[in-house]
């Protein structure tokens, strides 16, 4: 069995095999600012019980803190919920962006089944668990029935090989995958990835894997757990023994065996308006920008501080651009402070701004009629950022602290020795 | 929500994302006639009101993909459109549209027979569309997915349970 077709079984109690649909138990149901809509999906269908507070958790992260008073109310809203019904999991304002703060936070196990109201729930699959996005209203009949129904998807292995040549990181690796399968390349499916550079690459790097597998339409993507793993957690789990790392079987059927060898890569550029309009950096190199955005839940964890930071030390971001920093949660904002990333990337003349989801859910940082952004984040779709007639590109952040130099869509490798 | 669905048609290509259904800045609305409003308006050229003279949409591949964000469905429902058949659909859209009470059909034979304007007839009972005197075939919905879709989506469905099962 594979590693979606093992955690749909363990949390249906039935042997499934791809295709079949199961009606499973989810260990871990994620809401964030869409908190409030689920509120009032219980509210309007007149239920008051929940089928287990212990596994909501909640983290107030696009939009925050509230910018006009609508927010401010839906806030409220969503933290008299988590008072009034004994939600432990709760993180308000200054926590952060949800995927990254509950992992932090030792919320996600291996082997967990996770749903919540954001598509880049993918991301728990960097530390074994299957996590997959659902809309508000089955989020709330998630909270009151404690279960739903899930078809188990069909699996996919990518096998990863070769050495990372200097400038190309695993987001890289994702841009040139989604522009070589397409934006549905894996839709309904589960993706593992698999060979000697996938137990290589960090957790951090897992994390921008498995987060920008959703822009091929997964259903959910996997590292299979492993030292790494382990390591992560430590400290994280306050209950060890809860630690079950779910693995593939030797003899599991996949769809199909993709062999890559990152060796070959360059670093990429996804192009407006959509992520899988990708080329490699050089064919976009000189392109102009306004504004340069260094956050996300693909790309703003400490690992991608400090690349920007390495490149950016030393040096002056370009008169022509404005480059904002929005770290990805309090725990990496307080350690890129500590260690003098956060310093380094002010005094190149960056913006840093509360952590949490910022300019890439649109909350700060809009852009203009016009106006370019290179960005870290997952999404370049038309008008996420503002207005419709602005330009969203997307790098890793080694490209983007390149470009903020030159003050225009730069190659890393220029800056690497 | 009515087995038997027919109307004009307006025709979108591939890769329609969620953000281009209903922008994120609106997310802070629920209800479909302010979500109705400004859905599609980042394509300019006269959306979302000119849809508002068509009843169902149809599109390419991947329709809904990118964000998780149910308003998408609701959106659409908010322009009085009663159906969408596409090519395929993202699994997040797929999955709001049926919990919204929105009927979805993939089809990607009728993607490629109809125009702008073409006249469809779509019967969500037998799993057949009707378009300029042929049929088209789709895999019937499982009974639980009809049920939720009959009730006008998932929260009404639940209402149902409540006294019973809850």
């Amino acid at each position: 069995m594979t590693i979606a077709e093992k955690i749909l079984s363990a949390k249906s109690g039935s042997g499934s095999k791809a295709g079949e649909i199961v009606e499973a138990c989810p260990d871990l149901v994620m809401s964030h600012t869409a908190t409030w809509r689920s509120v009032s999906v219980m509210q309007r269908i007149g239920a008051t019980k929940l089928y287990d507070p212990g596994r909501l958790a909640i983290v107030l992260d696009h939009i925050s803190p509230a910018k006009t008073e609508k927010y401010a109310a839906d806030q409220q809203t969503s933290r008299n919920f988590a008072r009034n019904h004994g939600v432990t999991k709760f993180y308000d304002v200054d926590a952060g962006i949800a995927h990254l703060v509950l992992m932090e936070a030792g919320h996600v196990l291996p082997g967990d089944l996770i749903v919540g109201t954001d598509s880049h729930c993918t991301i728990y699959g960097s530390l074994g668990a299957l996590g997959t996005g659902i809309g508000y209203t089955e989020v709330a009949s998630v909270w009151i029935t404690g279960k739903l129904w899930l078809k188990v998807p069909e699996s996919i292995r990518i096998v990863l090989e070769g050495r990372f040549p200097a400038g190309v990181y695993s987001k890289d690796l994702m841009l040139y995958l989604i522009g070589k399968l397409g934006a549905d390349g894996c839709n309904y499916k589960s993706v593992e990835f698999y060979g000697g550079t996938a137990r290589d690459l960090s957790i951090s790097e897992r994390m921008t894997v498995t987060n920008l597998s959703m822009e091929m339409g997964v259903k959910c993507a996997f590292f299979p757990p492993d030292d790494k793993t382990v390591e992560y957690l430590q400290g994280r789990l306050q209950d060890q023994s809860r630690y079950h790392p779910v693995l593939a079987d030797p003899d599991a059927e996949y769809e199909q065996e993709l062999p890559v060898n990152v060796a070959q890569l360059e670093p990429m550029v996804a192009c407006p308006h959509e992520v899988e309009n990708t080329k490699p950096v050089g064919e976009v190199a000189g392109t102009h920008i306004d504004q340069l955005f260094l956050g996300s839940c693909a790309n703003a964890k400490y690992e991608d501080l400090v690349v920007a930071a390495q490149i950016l030390k030393g040096h002056r971001i370009h008169p022509g651009v404005r480059m904002i920093i929005t770290p990805g949660s309090k725990k990496i904002m307080l350690e890129a402070m500590n260690s003098g990333v956060l310093q380094t990337l002010m005094e190149s003349g960056g913006l840093v701004t509360n952590p949490g989801c910022g300019a890439c859910a649109g909350d700060g940082g809009m852009l203009a009629d016009g106006e370019v952004c290179l960005s870290t984040a997952n999404r370049n779709f038309i008008g996420r950022m503002g207005s419709s007639k602005s330009q969203i590109y997307l790098s890793s952040p080694a490209t983007l602290a390149a470009s903020a130099i030159k003050g225009v869509i730069a190659d890393p490798r220029e800056f690497l020795n | 929500m009515e087995s038997i669905i027919q109307g004009r048609v307006y025709k979108f290509g591939d890769n329609i994302n969620s953000d281009i259904i209903i922008p994120g800045r609106y997310l802070i609305y629920i209800d479909r006639e302010r979500l109705g409003q400004h859905a599609f308006e980042m394509l300019g050229d006269g959306f979302p009101d000119k849809l508002r003279s068509f009843e169902i949409l149809v599109a390419g591949r991947n329709f809904g993909c990118g964000s998780a964000r149910e308003q998408a469905a609701t959106a659409i429902q908010g322009l009085g459109i009663k159906a969408v058949v596409a090519a395929s659909f993202a699994r997040t859209f797929y999955r709001n549209a049926i919990n919204d009470g929105l009927p979805i059909v993939e089809s990607p034979a009728l993607y490629a027979a109809v125009q702008e304007g073409s006249e469809i007839r779509i019967d969500l009972e037998a799993g057949k569309i009707h378009h300029d005197g042929k049929e088209y075939s789709f895999p019937k919905m499982p009974e639980s997915v009809r049920k939720i879709l009959e009730l006008g989506g998932l929260a009404n469905y639940l209402k149902t349970q409540l006294p019973t099962g809850l």
